[in-house]
């Protein structure tokens, strides 16, 4: 075997590799990415699909945190200081939840306009606001105001 | 005045730095040998300096000096000794104190043990060091300084966060960078070649060693970051592909492949501007890790506190040193002439398959990390990449990697009879079938086909790698005593290749059983409830208030029993850290051979009904989750088996070669 032709094998091996990568990251792409919606986002835009996982996130707004009593449901609104979204969340909340605070959650939104929140992702650190609440809270115009009431 | 000698030693690292990354390199260019000899004591001096900065500031930990604004942020007087100790590397500036602390020991290594290398090659090592030294120096000093001065000194730290209190999480850092830094090793080397216009065998037997040792670091790195998020985090889950994760495991892949096609290079003299792009990009993803760990562009879990001055600098020494070292790549690569020819079906041959799957591999788990950032920079929106991507597109790429390391093994270099290999491995083969279709009818149904064809793999990974050394000792075929004889005449290497490929399969059983099988349960219980999971009852004997040194919290106690039997109490905890303002979760986990049994403690609620109160509780069975582990360990293991192997022995490469090819060698026969 020459170099010429070991080289084109490898050319060819390489290709086919690549091509199968491409392929699979296209269809992963397609539908296993989720995308972020603000409350905003949810209240003004029509199209959010409902069969699809999403990610919202935003502040907890005080006082509206429902903690379980009888079964595990626990029941918050997320504000982005101008929309608010209901969540109902099944299971142990994480020990850094709080009311005031950032907070992104993970699930589906449902046909009533609730959302129902498969993971919520509360940081280890309670000084750190998720970027895209940040941005969702400068979007709605109200993130010197969050700011303020820290 | 101990920070300060501290910061004077980092200065003077600095500018020894400066002095090891430009004059050997003029010296070797210029045929000066006064200017090549400055390399090895330049290189001592910058790890003595560095190894003074990074005590001062161990003092300062340790003593619990608060005027350090580094300490004062980080610790607190009550933390265990042991925090206090990891609280150095347990936050931005301290832990670029250790990189660079690491970088210089890398370096030390090379000026102390490198006596066997041509002179100017060593010293375009060492320059190369120095100048990776000179970056990292600088950052520090200019960006991140671990010894700046709070006036007036707070009477208390802020704490370190206490989810990092941890013994786990306490070493997982330094064998990350040992890791990390240890790649800058080959990059130097690769780098050094590229001027030098010349990679030869030797070049790979002193490149293989330090990769391997890099390697086995990182492995141990990754698996203490996973066990401790196993644990710690309360969820039961080990692996979450957050992009602080991926960014360790991106050079881990590529240092894969780099360690494989080393060999390539040293025994066959082949695949040799492969192996020196390889070195590079191991580096280069080290490099890119720390940044998008340390820059904070990408939203995880355990990302630092951003700051954009750090991310610019970070980013600019990230184009430098790729930019910088893929042009020289571009420019000299096409001189380096290649050694032996192979044909496709060959060891050389299983291993080029090896590195492309690998290398896409990283490329794949690149992209899903960057792929936020590139469609946020685009205005497409902000989404997140998680879980179902990587496992619909790395894991399809990784099971020909693992089907195929079992057969590369065992072909021939250069030409080899894929029959003969497939007729050896026929007793693998059948087990991973029996071992798919049993546990696809003892999981019985459909769903689970995939997870059967996991353990299948796993099977066929385990006994082929038994099956090779069986064959290498001709075990059975001839008396024992002979078969010990051989074995403990065979390679080290040899070992160690066998042992990692055998843990890479223990590790997949653990990774399908405990992704697979999982078993959830969420509930509310008040002390005397039992519920059972998995054949285990575990009984709630309610919760107690316990105060450790720096925390307080509340206690459960579950009584674990099994047909009757008690077996152990399971004691979750859930902490409050005054200190820190936050609270953890300790999970109570009992590990089995079959799997893990793991208990957390939730809200407290009331309840009139059943005595008062009620706690949220939820319990785990992680089938097969301690095999990922363990399995990583022994590959590690097997890492530092072939490490002691003779051809590795450092300074001993000529008597290496011979010995080696005084083995009896079936795999060449």
């Amino acid at each position: 075997m020459t170099r010429k032709q070991r080289r084109m094998n490898f050319i060819v091996l390489g290709l086919l590799t690549l091509g199968v990568a491409a392929a699979l990251v296209l269809t992963a792409l397609e539908d296993k990415i989720v995308f972020f919606y603000s409350p905003t986002d949810i209240a003004t835009k029509k199209q959010i699909p409902t069969n699809q996982q999403v990610r919202v996130g935003g502040l907890v707004k005080e006082g509206t945190w429902k903690k379980p009593n009888n079964n595990l449901t626990h029941r918050f609104t997320v504000t982005d200081l101008r929309h608010d979204i209901s969540i109902s969340y099944k299971g142990i909340i994480p020990d850094i939840f709080r009311e005031g605070q950032g907070v992104v959650v993970l699930g589906k939104l449902q046909p009533d306009g609730n959302f129902q929140a498969d993971e919520v992702l509360a940081k280890h650190d309670e000084k750190y606001m998720p970027p895209e609440v940040a941005e969702a809270l400068k979007k709605s115009g109200k993130w010197k105001h969050a700011e303020e009431k820290k | 005045m101990i920070a300060e000698i501290g910061q004077f030693a980092l200065i003077l690292a600095l500018v020894i730095a400066i002095i090891q990354g430009t004059l050997p390199l003029a010296g070797a260019a210029l045929n000066r040998t006064q200017w090549v000899a400055v390399a090895r004591p330049a290189a001592r001096g910058q790890f003595l300096f560095v190894i003074i900065a990074f005590c001062c500031l161990t003092h300062a930990y340790v003593t619990s000096d608060f005027s350090v604004a580094n300490v004062a942020h980080n610790s607190h007087t009550l933390k265990p000794l042991l925090y206090k100790v990891s609280g150095v590397w347990g936050n931005h500036e301290g832990s670029m104190v250790l990189w660079v602390a690491i970088l210089a020991l890398f370096g030390l290594a090379v000026a102390e043990f490198g006596t066997g290398l041509p002179p100017t090659l060593r010293a375009r090592v060492l320059s190369i060091q120095g100048l990776i030294g000179v970056a990292f120096l600088a950052f520090i000093l200019f960006t991140s300084n671990p010894f700046l001065r709070l006036d007036p000194a707070p009477l208390e730290g802020n704490g370190l966060n206490p989810i990092l209190q941890d013994p786990g999480l306490a070493f997982h850092p330094p064998f990350l960078y040992l890791g990390y830094v240890g790649f800058s090793m080959a990059f130097s080397f690769a780098v050094a070649a590229l001027i030098e216009g010349r990679v030869d065998p030797a070049w790979a037997r002193w490149v293989r060693p330090w990769t391997l040792a890099a390697w086995c670091a990182l492995t141990v790195g990754i698996a203490l970051g996973s066990w401790w998020a196993y644990y710690e985090l309360g969820w039961g889950g080990w692996w979450f592909w957050d992009p602080v994760e991926n960014a360790s495991f991106i050079p881990w892949l590529i240092g894969t492949a780099l360690l494989h096609s080393a060999i390539v290079v040293e025994k066959r003299d082949a695949l040799k501007s492969w192996t020196i792009l390889l070195a590079i990009l191991a580096f280069s993803m080290s490099l890119l890790g720390t940044f998008l760990v340390r820059s904070g562009v990408l939203t995880s879990v355990h990302a630092f506190a951003s700051d954009p001055e750090r991310g610019v600098f970070i980013l600019g020494l990230l184009v430098f040193v790729i930019g910088g070292s893929l042009t020289l790549y571009a420019i000299r690569a096409p001189q380096l002439k290649g050694g032996g020819l192979f044909a496709p079906i060959s060891r050389e041959g299983a291993l080029v398959l090896n590195n492309l799957l690998l290398t896409t591999g990283a490329a794949v788990v690149l992209l899903g990390t960057l792929y936020p950032l590139i469609l946020d920079a685009f205005g497409g929106g902000k989404v997140s990449v998680g879980p179902p991507f990587f496992n619909s597109t790395f894991v399809p790429l990784m099971v020909p990697v693992m089907l195929a390391a079992v057969v590369g093994a065992m072909l021939s270099w250069k030409r080899a009879d894929i029959g003969a290999v497939f007729s050896r491995l026929k007793i693998a083969f059948y087990v991973a079938l029996i071992g798919i279709g049993v546990t696809a009818w003892y999981a019985g149904n459909l769903k689970d086909i995939l997870a059967a064809g996991g353990i299948g793999i796993a099977a066929w990974l385990i006994v082929g790698s038994a099956l090779e050394i069986a064959e290498r000792t001709a075990l059975f075929k001839g008396p024992l005593s002979s078969s010990w004889r051989r074995a403990a005449g065979l390679p080290r290497s040899a070992w160690g290749m066998a042992i990692a490929h055998g843990a890479v399969g223990i590790m997949v059983a653990g990774i399908t059983a405990s992704s697979a099988w999982r078993i959830e349960k969420i509930q509310l219980m008040a002390p005397g409830d039992v519920i059972t999971v998995s054949g285990y009852s575990l009984k709630f004997e309610g919760a107690k208030q316990i105060k450790g040194p720096n925390y307080h919290g509340e206690r459960g106690l579950f009584t674990v029993t099994k047909n009757g039997k008690q077996i152990t109490t399971l004691t979750p905890e859930k902490r409050e850290y005054p200190a820190e303002r936050s609270q953890t979760t300790e999970a109570g986990i009992l590990t089995m051979v079959s799997g893990d049994l793991y208990a957390v403690l939730g809200d407290k609620s009331k309840n009139p009904a059943k005595g008062g109160a009620s706690w949220s509780t939820r319990i785990y069975f992680n089938p097969l989750v301690a095999w990922i582990w363990v399995g990583a360990i022994l590959m590690a293991g097997g890492g530092l088996v072939s490490l002691t192997d003779r051809r590795h022995r450092i300074g001993a490469p000529k008597t290496a070669k011979k010995h080696a090819s005084a083995q009896p060698n079936p795999a060449s026969a």
